[in-house]
């Protein structure tokens, strides 16, 4: 058998008695290979939905507390599915501070920061990208430094700034520091410089004035990566929980990760099922907007990793 | 050229980099000015100290546990999720429905906020009532502290930031996967390279620029964690999850030792700045180029 094996390997024929035997072989060890790779299928698989389930379960153990009652959290083995759907706990939740106001202000902000970032970042992009200009390699240093170094790092002085201009607990405070992005100038850069010249050739031609043609033409050409750039500013300043927790003082321009890290302290550490049920009220927007834009997420993200 | 079309450039750039100066620039000079100074934030009088607040700062016992800590949490955080998220993108390096779903799952943590990641892994972490102890229990495991021993919280700490990041790793990998083009695969299987030898000759070469640039932006963001230790920990217990930007939030906005959090602050900038610098001669002199 095994000679035949090695046979079949090389390839060598053996005489007509061999060859019955070697296609017997041959589909034997056929076989063996469908099952082989039946095997690896069914345990590849089988990783895949354990990785699944890594990822999803605390989402999940995260739902089913924030529906339980306090004693039930408490049970094991764990109840996946209550007894009683507890929806008080999101009242609970929603009462332990001004959540109204959490929540416009989550929007004013995100929404206040988006609209002066493509304000900003629209036309410097496109002037870094078309136009020759004195000391333009100098300004351009200044958006990569801006985009090298987090803003982590100097919010003490930011603070101090804000503090002097009378702008803390502010939403103008919370939004003029975000107002450009160097991270979207150096995309839409990225973007503006691959448009054809030929393009802008014809139009200038037509004497046409020189913002309409960036307003109608050259703008228009970059949208799939103003949606990305806007969908990658919304959801990171929507989940910003550093900044309004440095630059605020009050409840006046305070957003809603704040107010959910608040249930903790207002409603003493061991209350699970109504933090989360907080929780869940942070996470659920983004989760939908995830799975139903996922793809055009996905690449917002990824896609600075690429280029 | 008509004197405004030499201004336009100008005029278009003015507003974002007025923007950058105002709250980026200028902070940056402030800070490393203030970093000399001994000011309580209220005092309206600033004393100048010079260079005593780094002295004090790398002589005093807590710093330096700040920076281990710092340093550890970094290290382990980068190697963990930069390894694993190599090693999900080449399994699940297809394009199917299916794997597109499981792309799409461990992703979901990098867009959710880490106030609500915090809060969920403290609840699984919860030494009592806690699912992670009855998951390890399930397989025979004791009761572990998670994030109340010294022992364990920082490790703890960098689970949660692995879970959140290899996810998003992992499909960066996978980008720069799909943009090896064909061909070069097709040739070493024409040449019957072992599988190993195509990874370590091949497809690690051709990665490099993007394990570079995954590597730097992990270690610029460890370095900075905040609101997991905010959150979690408050950098205990006694001290043991005590990193750099946390620390100079307590000295600053609690202790109100501006002049001191500063001069934490700009070794903190040194530091990115340094990691920054390597990146670019790193990516320009040693990685490999289509």
């Amino acid at each position: 058998m095994l000679k035949s094996v090695n046979d079949t390997i090389s390839g060598v024929p053996i005489g007509a008695a061999a060859k019955n035997d070697r296609v017997f072989v041959r589909s034997k060890r056929q076989a063996l290979r469908r099952t082989l790779r039946a095997i690896l299928q069914v345990v590849n698989y089988a990783g895949l939905l354990g990785l699944v389930l890594v990822f999803a379960m605390p989402f999940g153990w995260m739902l089913s507390t924030s529906l339980k009652t306090l004693p039930e959290t408490m049970i094991f083995p764990p109840e996946w599915i209550p007894h009683n759907f507890v929806w008080q706990n999101f009242a609970d939740a929603w009462n332990t501070g001004p959540f109204l106001s959490y929540f416009v202000n989550s929007v004013v902000i995100a929404v206040g920061i988006l609209v002066l970032q493509m304000l900003t970042c629209i036309p410097a992009a496109y002037a870094f990208a078309r136009y020759k200009f004195k000391g333009s390699g100098f300004l351009f240093g200044i958006v990569m430094v801006t985009l090298m170094i987090p803003g982590q790092l100097i919010f003490l002085p930011v603070y101090l700034e804000l503090s002097a201009f009378k702008l803390l607990n502010t939403h103008l405070g919370l939004i003029l520091p975000f107002a450009s992005s160097a991270f979207g100038i150096f995309l839409l850069r990225q973007a503006f410089k691959q448009i054809s010249e030929e393009l802008l050739e014809a139009a200038r031609l037509d004497q046409a004035a020189e913002w309409k043609i960036i307003l109608q033409i050259m703008v228009p050409m970059v949208k799939p990566v103003l949606v990305t750039f806007a969908l990658f500013s919304f959801i990171a300043h929507w989940n910003d929980y550093f900044w309004p927790l440095v630059m605020t003082t009050n409840e006046t321009a305070r957003t809603l990760p704040l107010g959910i890290a608040k249930i903790r302290e207002v409603e003493g550490v061991a209350t699970w099922n109504i933090l989360m049920a907080g929780n869940l009220i942070l996470v659920a927007p983004i989760l939908a907007v995830f799975f139903l834009s996922q793809r055009q997420i996905i690449k917002a993200f990824v896609y600075n990793g690429v280029k | 050229m008509t004197l405004w079309a030499k201004l336009r450039p100008y005029g278009m750039v003015a507003p974002a980099i007025l923007v950058f100066s105002l709250f980026f620039i200028y902070p940056i000079f402030y800070m490393i000015y203030l970093s000399m100074f001994d000011w309580n934030f209220v005092s309206p009088t600033k004393a100048f100290v010079g260079l005593q607040n780094f002295q004090d700062l790398l002589s005093e016992e807590d710093f330096r546990k700040v920076l281990t800590n710092t340093s550890i949490y970094t290290i382990l955080t980068v190697t963990l999720t930069t390894g694993l998220a190599l090693l999900l993108a080449l399994w699940l390096n297809k394009r199917n429905i299916f794997h597109g779903f499981v792309q799409g799952a461990i992703f979901s943590p990098h867009i959710i906020s880490l106030v609500s990641i915090s809060l969920l892994w403290s609840w699984l972490m919860d030494p009592e009532y806690g699912l992670l102890n009855w998951v390890i229990g399930l397989v025979g495991f004791g009761k572990l502290q998670w994030l109340s021993h010294p022992s364990t919280a920082l490790v703890s700490l960098v689970m949660v930031a692995v879970w959140k990041g290899v996810g998003y790793n992992a499909l960066v990998f996978i980008a720069g996967l799909q943009s090896i083009p064909a061909d070069i695969y097709e040739a070493a299987s024409l040449d019957r390279s072992k599988p190993w030898t195509t990874f370590t000759k091949l497809i690690l070469p051709m990665l490099s620029p993007t394990i570079f640039f995954l590597v730097i932006i992990n270690m610029i963001g460890s370095f900075q964690v905040f609101e997991t230790i905010a959150i979690m920990t408050q950098g205990g217990p006694i001290n043991s999850t005590n990193t750099l930007v946390y620390y100079i939030y307590e000295n600053g906005f609690r202790f109100f030792k501006i002049g001191y959090a500063s001069a934490a602050g700009v070794i903190l900038l040194i530091i990115v700045g340094i990691l920054t610098i390597v990146y670019f001669k790193l990516l320009s002199n040693r990685v490999h180029y289509r």
